[in-house]
């Protein structure tokens, strides 16, 4: 039997290593995705004064830090029983949408972007941000970079900083919102209103008029059967701050429907000795094993799960792409792994249109933008979607708000059992005895991977390699920053 | 002349320093255009064989970020060393420990029981647990790193040319550090870059005065006066004992430091340092009042030494 390892799998958050097992035919025999890592928050944020984990937490992703510290804000309000002003609650949803325009955006363009708009199998020094500006043109690439720093000034306006905000408390946030700050802000989320739309209209151009990589959409190698998870407003609609959890079985149809400090009567995770990351399961589907299908307990928290989840969205123009994707891939609930690039832009030109949404309402600037919690403090649960998956923080603490007890369950490790099928099935359609596995190849089982988990990206994936460029850089303000030609 | 080679790590960390580098935007092509980077798994196609298979020193710039938690993290960190000619701890987590290091006021075997048998969605009736070892298939075997005891930081592991601290280091500091190091003109072996020589109370713009204190609130307990001195008016700030360098970020919006920029210049523990800080201000001259109103700040230790256990005189608790 032969071993082949990607080790360690390149652009994706977090630290992973794929072993695939081919048998003596060189056909695939089995594929394990290994999260070799552990750090050890919920133990050693016991111990912690409560109103600090908004701060600690962060640090489990600096990609999505902002999902981390708005679950923990909710935990931490659950826990001291406050309920956040209006204003304070608009603010962290204003900055949280900022954060979700940013980092769907990032993903699309930066990481997944390279594989679908370059081509999976084009040659590695091609797969970046570069390859991507040859295809779709300089000004685009201009727009992206722009884009990204408008949406990390918005967040850093409200929460102090972009990496690791530090804006809420416990009943709100740290700081009002000025009227100048406002007016910046409006003018911010106008543009990312525009920047979805034009992102979809790529979308459509580039990759539904080619039949190559419509295919490759289409293609069952890149299909699921699972269960689906998103969180939901009242009319069932998505929404990424606060609501009801929501589950549908693979046909479509309402399994579970949840308050987020019910979540231990629906969730349960198993253990495996080969991985450091759990497998969240259904509970009242049980664990069957790294297999699809209602039997399976196995669900799914993406942007695709999030849309397969809910009735629709909460914005006319985001609602409009929700019906145009389900029509054109043939209805509701749809199992294709790659459509989850197109749901997640979906949700960027939805988290756009609610930014402008909030920022336009009149009491954005109101001051009152805390309640010093009175009660005692005891237990709590607060829930966020974050881009890459429902996201679960559970604190306990002793009557001064001391940590005692801390459950998390995160926002990828959700998809862990079904990121680890999609592989499996990703690398037994690929490589076979006639059909040894290529370096294209092995990169296209990545694909089957980066659908779930957003890496990274964005800049970093300027690399070397020689390729013809001549990029104008500008700020906000359309003044040339830079200009780079090789 | 060739372009410096340049590899980028992330060990124990969250990936933030990675954003930070990010952050340097569009500098990040002045970057590419100055140098090659050569390794870097959180956004090139290239693999653990590829660095294994440089020559020695064939590296200029190591920047590493994140703690030393397992035993792959702690054989990257050796195996960066010596293909590396400059070698920066990058960020908190690498330069002192970090968040992560938080994990030394606890114990390995608490964290493995809480994350693999106590939560309350954990369903493990066998009792199971990561091996470094598993067999599955016919005579294959997965393996994992091991889970150290204790969080370090890189200095503690190899040798450590520079650091650059933050969490996240600030983007404009980042693109200072880098550019001295691309410069050739190389400061003194062991200095602190992308950070500057007063504390965040120097950069802030909360006005001080010579208020002393009879009580400490923590932050959502009191509704403070924007313009003034936090820890005057009884919030726990590290900012005294903090290095500057972030521009007082998490205070324009009104929140206390936390120290994520490590001690300023001359000061080993920050920890001891705020300390003293913090003794200098309280209004009373009783012992049993002073312990009183100590009693204020519930978690000293974890507040205290927040980003920096792994370099503080405490390093861990230890068993009885």
């Amino acid at each position: 039997m032969e071993r082949i390892v990607i080790d360690p799998i390149t652009r994706l958050e977090g630290h992973g290593k794929i072993s695939i097992f081919l048998d003596d035919k060189g056909e695939v025999a089995d594929a394990y995705f290994q999260v070799p890592e552990l750090r050890g928050f919920e133990t050693f944020c016991e111990g912690r004064p409560v109103e600090e984990l908004p701060r600690i937490m962060t640090r489990i992703c600096g990609v999505c830090p902002e999902a981390h510290h708005m679950a923990s804000a909710k935990a931490v309000d659950a826990v001291f029983h406050v309920e956040p002003t209006p204003t304070g609650k608009q603010l962290r949803e204003l900055m949280y949408s900022a954060f979700f325009a940013s980092d769907h955006a990032t993903h699309f363009y930066i990481l997944a972007g390279a594989d679908f708009l370059v081509g999976p199998d084009a040659p590695v020094a091609k797969r970046n941000i570069f390859g991507l500006i040859d295809k779709v043109g300089e000004e685009i690439g201009r727009r992206v970079i722009r884009h990204r720093m408008e949406c990390a000034e918005a967040i850093a306006l409200i929460a102090g900083r972009q990496v690791h905000p530090v804006c809420a408390l416990p009943g709100g946030v740290s700081k009002p919102l000025s009227e100048q700050e406002r007016d910046r802000l409006e003018q911010i989320a106008r543009d990312a209103v525009k920047f979805g739309e034009l992102s979809l209209q790529l979308f459509g151009d580039l990759v539904l008029t080619n039949p190559a990589y419509k295919d490759l959409i289409l293609s069952p190698t890149y299909a699921q059967q699972t269960y689906y998870m998103g969180t939901v407003d009242e009319h069932n609609q998505v929404n990424f701050y606060d609501g009801d959890i929501r589950v549908v079985d693979p046909a479509g149809k309402q399994f579970a429907r949840f308050r987020p400090s019910e979540y231990t009567d629906y969730l349960a995770e198993r253990v495996e000795p080969w991985t450091y990351l759990k497998f969240p399961y259904l509970k009242g589907v049980g664990w069957k094993g790294f297999i699809p299908g209602p039997e399976s307990g196995v669900y799914q928290a993406t942007p695709l799960s999030r849309l397969n989840a809910a009735d629709g969205m909460a914005t006319p123009l985001a609602q409009a792409a929700y019906e145009n994707m389900y029509d054109t891939l043939g209805g509701k609930p749809v199992h294709l792994t790659l459509a989850t690039h197109w749901a997640r832009l979906i949700e960027m030109l939805y988290a756009a249109e609610r930014m402008l949404q909030l920022v336009q309402d009149p009491q954005i600037t109101n001051k009152d933008v805390r309640v010093i919690p009175s009660e005692t403090p005891d237990e709590g649960v607060g829930v966020v979607e974050a881009p890459r998956g429902t996201l679960y923080h559970h604190y306990q603490t002793d009557s001064k708000g001391i940590v005692r007890k801390v459950n998390l369950i995160v926002g990828t490790t959700n998809n862990h059992a079904a990121i680890c099928m999609s592989i499996k099935r990703a690398a037994q359609g690929l490589i076979s005895a006639d059909k040894p596995p290529t370096p294209g190849v092995l990169n296209m089982i990545e694909m089957a991977f980066r659908a779930y988990d957003p890496c990274l990206a964005c800049a970093t994936h300027f690399l070397p390699g020689e390729m013809p460029l001549d990029l104008w850089v500008y700020d906000a303000q359309g003044k040339l920053l830079y200009r780079v030609t090789r | 002349m060739a372009k410096p080679q340049i590899a980028l790590y992330w060990a124990a960390s969250c990936g933030g320093c990675e954003i930070a580098a990010l952050d340097i935007g569009e500098r990040v092509l002045d970057l590419i255009a100055a140098a090659d980077i050569v390794f870097w798994p959180a956004a090139m196609d290239v693999k653990y064989a590829d660095l294994e298979a440089m020559p020695e020193q064939s590296i200029d710039v190591c920047l590493f970020n994140g703690a030393i938690r397992t035993s792959e993290n702690e054989h990257l960190a050796k195996l960066l060393r010596a293909k590396s000619k400059i070698m920066v701890a990058f960020g908190s987590c690498a330069t002192e420990g970090g968040i992560p290091a938080l994990a030394n006021l606890t114990t390995r075997e608490a964290i493995m029981r809480n994350a693999y048998q106590a939560t309350p969605t954990t369903d493990n009736p066998e009792g199971l647990r990561p091996q470094m070892e598993h067999a599955v298939l016919d005579g294959h075997t997965l393996t994992l790193p091991e889970f150290h005891e204790s969080v370090r930081a890189l200095h503690q592991i190899v040798r450590v040319d520079y650091s650059v601290p933050g969490c996240a280091p600030v983007g404009d500091r980042v693109w200072e550090a880098v550019a001295t190091i691309l410069s050739g003109d190389l400061p003194a072996p062991g200095s602190v870059l992308g950070a500057a020589q007063k504390t965040v109370c120097d950069e802030c713009d909360h006005k001080r005065n010579e208020k002393r204190i009879r009580k400490f609130y923590r932050p959502h307990e009191i509704e403070t006066d924007p313009t003034l001195c936090l820890l005057e008016q009884g919030v726990i700030c590290m900012g005294p004992a903090t290095r500057a360098g972030c521009g007082a970020a998490c205070l324009r919006v009104n929140m206390p430091c936390r120290g994520c920029y490590g001690p300023p210049p001359g000061v080993v523990d920050q920890g001891a340092h705020i300390l003293s800080a913090v003794g200098s201000i309280i209004d009373s001259q009783d012992p049993q009042e002073i312990e009183e109103i100590m009693a204020g700040i519930p978690d000293p230790a974890g507040t205290f030494y927040r980003f920096s256990m792994s370099n503080s005189l405490l390093f861990r608790v230890r068993e009885r």
